[in-house]
């Protein structure tokens, strides 16, 4: 896996991004980034006046910047990164004071061979979009996108069987120092009143079992997940006398990254940030195919 | 009759009309569902793998909430030669579509249907695998 240069995806870790799937762009020029943030700037601002306002009651003058992530990319086919960021700089402030980052979204493909490969010229593939910030830019932003590029956006869920994949391979991963336990959240189905049960493992516990189910190193198999998740299941059943695969797996944290099935993962570890997105770009591919 | 899990207690045996179909049903949400069945199919006699047993898959419609691999679900068919149904519960039209389909099967295995038998479905299935 390629080390990506730390400082340009610091802004990546240890925040909380809401995930998209975005169909092929139509038309994007990557020459004309600074064309499309003004185009966009002025897109918001004409719908604050048309009364849309995103903040009531504070003036703000939204800045735009739009950059290429040359480094978020996994191979020669993926597109580079997009970067979308809106800043504030509030009227009443002084010349002096710095913008404030509102809203960042950014686009990537990483690794997203099976769509690039198959889409007519003049259409730029960037399957998975992040965000993180009010989700009223989220639509203002989203909407201008879907405008001018002629894609269209959906909220990108994980189902509690790609949850148990991202589990059993974070868990697997190697970490240099102490790593936060593993915990897995589920959710009672069918109870009046909702009741989610949180089963935590120390870190080097989960590894150690995930190292005797994985044969092939860097190869997994559904079988291996299976295996790995059903121990859990069973430790869990011998103490507690509840069958934990009877619920709803809703969110899975490890010391590398975690992910909640609405479509919400943060990443710890700069490491194995290819990895966390070569596994998210096939999900958002499989929700557009 | 409705079960949670086979064998069936055996006090009531003698009380039982025969049976004539098993329903396995398995909800894509609940990965214990799908462990249940293939513990009960180890208790049904293996002349009801001519026909008379089908797989009923629940929940499809939620595919945000699967917790099972529908190729599992097929897999395990194919290994007890018998026909998957996939359905919705939540929605009326599917759920008594569904029902129909259930209760024609039925109807073939308890010999009602002159000149079908339930050995008949084992062909068909194979005849789809080929394509």
């Amino acid at each position: 896996q390629e080390n990506l240069d730390a400082q340009k995806t610091a802004f990546v870790l240890r925040k909380a991004w809401t995930l998209y799937s975005v169909t092929p762009l139509y038309g994007f020029r990557r020459g004309r980034l600074r064309d499309y943030a003004r185009l966009l700037s002025a897109f918001i601002a004409a719908e604050k006046q048309k009364g849309l306002a995103v903040e009531v009651g504070v003036e703000l003058d939204i800045k735009v910047a739009l950059s290429s992530l040359a480094d978020l990319r996994g191979s020669e086919l993926d597109q580079a990164g997009l970067l979308v960021q809106l800043s504030s700089r509030s009227r009443a402030s002084s010349r002096n004071s710095e913008d404030k980052l509102l809203w960042s979204g950014w686009f990537c493909s990483m690794f997203g061979d099976d769509l690039s490969e198959n889409v007519p010229e003049n259409f730029t593939c960037l399957p998975l979009f992040l965000t993180h910030g009010a989700e009223s830019y989220t639509a203002l932003v989203g909407s201008w996108f879907q405008k001018t590029f002629d894609c269209c956006f959906r909220r990108l869920a994980i189902s509690p069987l790609n949850l148990s994949w991202m589990v059993a391979m974070w868990a697997g991963y190697k970490l240099d120092r102490a790593a936060s336990a593993v915990e897995l959240v589920f959710s009672m189905p069918r109870l009046s009143h909702p009741l989610d049960i949180s089963y935590a493992i120390h870190p080097e516990d989960a590894k150690a079992l995930w190292d005797t189910v994985q044969k092939t190193p860097g190869e997994i198999t559904q079988g291996e997940v299976d295996i790995f998740m059903d121990c859990l299941y069973a430790h869990f059943h011998r103490h507690f006398k509840i069958h934990l695969s009877a619920a709803k797996l809703v969110k899975v944290s490890t010391g590398i990254a975690s992910a909640h099935c609405d479509g919400i993962v943060k990443i710890l570890h700069s490491q194995y940030l290819p990895g966390v997105l070569m596994l998210l770009t096939e999900l958002a591919i499989s929700q557009i195919q | 009759h409705l079960a949670t899990s086979l064998p069936l207690p055996s006090e009531r045996d003698h009380l039982r009309p025969r049976i004539d179909m098993v329903v396995f049903m398995i909800d894509i949400t609940s990965k214990y569902s799908l462990k249940n069945v293939e513990t009960s199919l180890a208790h049904v006699d293996a002349n009801f793998f001519l026909g008379k047993v089908c797989f009923l898959v629940t929940g499809v419609g939620r595919v945000n909430a699967c917790s099972i691999e529908t190729n599992a679900v097929c897999k395990l068919a194919e290994a007890y030669c018998s026909p998957v149904l996939f359905c919705e519960l939540e929605l009326e039209g599917i759920r008594a579509a569904t029902a129909q389909r259930l209760l024609r099967m039925l109807q073939i295995c308890a010999g009602h249907i002159p000149g079908v038998s339930a050995l008949s479905f084992v062909s068909l299935m194979r005849n789809s695998n080929d394509d």
